[in-house]
């Protein structure tokens, strides 16, 4: 009898990693979104999440086109330029089961996006929010954006003389509760960072710095690959150990510091930097700007919070999905329209 | 005992005795905006209510928290005319600023209640030899009977209730029952207030000798009724259409649209457990708000928003992308005075055209016009149906005038079909149909595709929504019979939306050559109007109220079955005109004449009359 066929690897919810693949990226090959696409598509097939969960919500640009290269058996929507933390807001407490992933960039989130941007960390709603972050408008041909480094140089010698917008510690500072910064050359990191964030309950806010190869990715420019690979500066080494994992590793209290994820997961971040606590929201951003003054780009998770209520908490909502509740839940009775009447007689 | 209650010229005879004036007259309170005045203009409302006298009330308000002239309107009416009378008949003048100006505007013939102090210090009684003057010393009653200072303002207003109630004839038990549901669960601000409409009806009764012929009696006229704004109805009627998901920013006229639905929301629809069945999220703008409700109403929620018109402006570009992308929406658009900011606190209809075609490109959409508040009511929920039948962003185009103002309408009903969620396929559908699923395709021949919901757990339920150009699949195309394709079965569903929107409402007379058309709130001063010209000129006239926009083929055939037709709406350009002659049928716009009003108060039925004599030449 002939050795039966080795059947597909699958996760640990029976899928292939194939269930959670999308459509052929149309961006510029070694464009750092579509690594960044490959990693979550790791992250979701890793950590078990059905597709059908997921919505994948996106704003305009390089960036937001990347929902389309991953995971095609969720439902996406690719709204309006800067506005997609209202489109997510509004699926996310239209359906509060599901798992949400924002897709964003720099332009889209701290230009024409800043308002929502900010509003949406302020209110801790229960998604992943990710900036492919490459400093310049990439479909209109190359403009600097608000994250561009100050000095940072265009191909045609225009040197940016603005301050970068720093979205992390915006982030930290208005409410999001897992806040990071990542690059999307560095793998290992970024597959870490994903996972843990698909475990978070809360805002997530994941700068990635995703380089254009087209537009931004020659000397002098401070979002290239060769600049990231050179000056990027982890304060952590970002571990993950998923719930279902049995693994069970020992590790040094002082120099590793561990957070219980919501699901019963573990995110063990290795001190890198001495003494950094991913807890004080003032230090985090204390280091940030201090990093920016000093022209260096910090990765790693800058900042965690397990505990805070999100926003669906504050709305007091029932747990079903308010989008498919029944008739008989959303529509009051008679007796009800026939009190409202009496009363204004 | 106060003997010069009345103004020298009547004891020159200058006031005729008439014959007295019954529940057919309006009331004009003229005070400082922030005095506190409110509650005690709608207990007079309510207590002529009360007498079964139909009432209605309208408040003209200032874009100002405090200090700007205000005045409020209560016209009761025994024939149940709603709209704004253009000349009050009692002025309650508690503005030194506009007193004599208030005075000036009275119908001859009317009377003036007012602070005695007033009187001497602006000499009011020496404006106009045709009134009635009954001054009455509101500080010096408020002060006797209201010893905390900090309350005191608020306390005369309801002296002037128990005075106009003793001059009106109004069961004072009225006033009470009234007063007493009011403040229904606070008896000590019930005595408190009640203790000052006793202590104006008093004085009045002791003091003051009725000359004037103005009076309410009882009559039978608001058996069954209710009096509600029409916000309020609106609210209502997404509570009972089961919104699930709220998001908005506040703008007047329509933040009270948003506070009732709140109220409710809270009153009626938390589980047992206290678990709320809805989500009412303040978002940081209209933009937000907007892309909240198109948020929620793609993942399969009952969603709205509501507005006016610089809101409106805002949301535009995500309305274009609502109506290209098939995405149900309710946008509630209450509508103001404008451009820009405008007079916020006046009425108008004016966005009308940039709402049917709000955003860039080729784009429409449906608009519903209620007339009334039971219209805010239904049409509201109504909206809920077609937004997700039709799967698109529906507009419900309220004003400042029906939104805000008081109305009396038969009680709602409650709704007697089920919701209408639209097409939605489920993962067992999805099965049956072996996963054959294109979002965009139209299988029944409506024009109209199945949509999933995320979280639809079969792996070819999701598709990719985008507002770039698309074909059946929601697949991403440039190509162009794709693209065309999408847009010509998009046009071809908004005329699938003609059969389904509301018809319009006509009164038809034998015989008639003219029509009248007229939508929202200019529907109360037309059918005054209308009853003006047959009195006056003798002519039988025809009318047909829109309640929906695209038109119905019955709006054609009304053109049609006309020699002219006047079109009486509440904005400078015509704009509902301008809708029709896009419509209509080549020479049929020709006949097409328009009534305007425009400056920011309700259109009164006089002025309809006028415009339309002066025009026929009559």
């Amino acid at each position: 009898m002939a050795s039966a066929t080795p059947s597909p690897k699958v996760n640990y919810i029976g899928l292939p990693i194939l269930a959670y693949r999308g459509g052929k990226s149309t961006l510029c090959p070694g464009c750092g979104d579509n690594a960044i696409s490959e990693r979550i598509i790791e992250a979701m097939y890793e950590m078990g999440v059905e597709p059908e969960r997921v919505m994948k919500i996106s704003g305009i640009g390089c960036s937001s086109k990347s929902p389309a290269y991953f995971m095609s058996r969720s439902h996406s929507f690719n709204g309006v330029h800067g506005r997609m933390p209202a489109v997510a807001s509004g699926a996310i407490v239209a359906n509060r089961t599901m798992t949400t992933i924002g897709l964003s960039g720099d332009g889209d989130t701290a230009s024409i996006g800043l308002g929502q941007f900010l509003h949406l960390m302020r209110r801790n709603l229960p998604m992943i929010y990710i900036v492919e972050d490459n400093g310049v408008f990439a479909l209109t041909k190359g403009q600097f954006s608000a994250t561009a480094d100050l000095g940072s140089k265009l191909k045609n010698g225009l040197v940016n003389r603005l301050p970068a917008i720093d979205t992390c510690a915006l982030a930290i500072q208005l409410g999001a509760t897992f806040v990071g910064r990542s690059f999307s050359g560095d793998k290992k990191q970024l597959l870490s960072m994903l996972k843990a964030a698909i475990a978070h309950k809360g805002t997530v806010l994941l700068d990635i710095i995703s380089p254009c190869v087209t537009f931004n990715d020659h000397e002098g420019s401070t979002k290239s690959y060769k600049f990231m690979q050179e000056n990027d500066e982890p304060i952590n080494e970002v571990g993950f150990v998923a719930s279902f994992d049995e693994i069970e590793v020992d590790y040094d209290s002082g120099k590793v510091y561990e957070a219980e994820m919501h699901d019963g997961s573990r995110l063990r971040l290795r001190k890198l930097l001495e003494d950094y606590d991913p807890t004080d929201k003032a230090n985090a951003v204390r280091i940030l700007m201090e990093a920016q003054e000093q022209e260096e780009i910090l990765t790693g998770v800058f900042y965690i919070n397990t505990g805070k209520p999100t926003y669906l908490d504050l709305l007091n909502m029932v747990d079903e999905p308010l989008c498919t509740l029944p008739e008989s839940l959303i529509r009051p009775p008679k007796s009800a329209l026939d009190a409202l009447m009496a009363a204004l007689r | 005992m106060a003997t010069g209650n009345f103004a020298p010229c009547q004891q020159q005879g200058a006031l005729s005795a008439r014959t007295r004036v019954v529940n057919d007259f309006s009331i004009k309170i003229s005070t400082v905006n922030g005095s506190g005045s409110q509650s005690a203009n709608s207990v007079l409302m309510k207590s002529i209510f009360g007498m079964g006298v139909p009432v209605g009330g309208k408040n003209l308000f200032p874009s100002n928290i405090a200090g700007d002239p205000t005045w409020f309107l209560i016209r009761a009416s025994k024939d149940g005319y709603a709209g704004r009378k253009r000349d009050s008949e009692i002025l309650i003048a508690l503005n030194p600023e506009t007193a004599e100006a208030d005075l000036r505007a009275l119908s001859p013939g009317g009377v003036i209640i007012c602070e005695e102090a007033l009187n001497h210090s602006l000499n009011l009684d020496r404006v106009r030899d045709d009134i009635f003057f009954y001054p009455v010393p509101f500080e010096k009653i408020t002060g006797t009977i209201c010893p905390e200072a900090k309350l005191r303002k608020l306390v005369k207003n309801m002296v002037y209730v128990g005075v106009a109630a003793q001059l009106l004839a109004i069961d004072l038990a009225v006033v009470e029952n009234g007063l007493r549901r009011q403040f229904s669960s606070k008896q000590k601000v019930f005595e408190l207030n009640f203790g000052a409409v006793k202590a104006g009806f008093d004085y009045a009764q002791a003091n003051l000798v009725k000359r004037d012929p103005f009076c309410i009696e009882r009559m039978n006229g608001t058996a069954g009724k209710i009096i509600i704004d029409g916000n309020a109805a609106c609210g209502m009627g997404a509570v009972f259409a089961g919104v699930t998901v709220v998001a908005w920013y506040p703008i007047t006229p329509s933040t009270t649209v948003i506070e009732a639905t709140k109220d409710l929301l809270k009153k009626l629809r938390l589980t047992p457990k206290g678990k709320a069945t809805f989500a009412v999220v303040q978002a940081e703008d209209e933009l937000a708000a907007i892309g909240m409700v198109l948020g929620a109403g793609w993942a399969g929620a009952r969603a709205m928003t509501a507005t006016s018109g610089p809101g409106l402006s805002l949301m535009t570009e995500f309305c274009g992308l609502g109506y290209f992308a098939e995405i149900p929406g309710v946008i509630v658009d209450v509508q103001r005075a404008g451009p820009s900011t405008g007079l916020p606190t006046r009425t108008q209809q004016s966005d009308l055209l940039s709402t049917a075609f709000l955003s860039h490109g080729d784009t429409k959409h449906p608009i519903l016009l209620p007339g009334s508040v039971k219209e805010c009511f239904e049409l509201t929920q109504a909206a809920f149906d077609l937004a997700e039948r039709l799967q698109t962003p529906v507009f419900v185009l309220s004003d400042l005038d029906l939104g805000m103002n008081n109305w009396i309408s038969e009680s709602f009903d409650y709704p007697t079909k089920p919701l209408d969620r639209g097409k939605v396929l489920t993962a067992k559908e999805l099965e049956r149909l072996g996963g054959e699923f294109a979002r965009y395709r139209d299988v029944d021949g409506d024009a109209v595709g199945w949509r999933t919901l995320p979280g639809t757990m079969h792996p070819k339920a999701a598709y990719f929504t985008r507002g770039s150009g698309h074909n059946e699949a929601s697949e991403y195309t440039e190509k162009p019979e794709e693209y065309q394709a999408i847009m010509d079965r998009l046009a071809r569903k908004f005329e699938s939306a003609r059969q389904l929107l509301p018809a319009p409402v006509a009164v038809r007379n034998e015989g008639a050559k003219i029509g009248f058309l007229a939508y929202g709130s200019t529907d109360c001063a037309l059918c005054e109007s209308l009853d003006q010209i047959r009195q006056r000129y003798g002519q039988q006239v025809d009318y047909m109220r829109l309640r929906a926009w695209p038109f119905a083929q019955s709006v054609h055939d009304f053109v049609a079955a006309h020699e002219r037709i006047y079109v009486v709406e509440q904005n400078r350009d015509a704009q509902m005109a301008s809708l029709l002659k896009i419509d209509l049928a080549g020479g049929q716009a020709a006949k097409l004449r328009s009534i305007l009003h425009y400056n920011g108060w309700p259109v009164d039925a006089e002025f309809i009359t006028e415009e339309f004599a002066v025009k026929e030449g009559i």
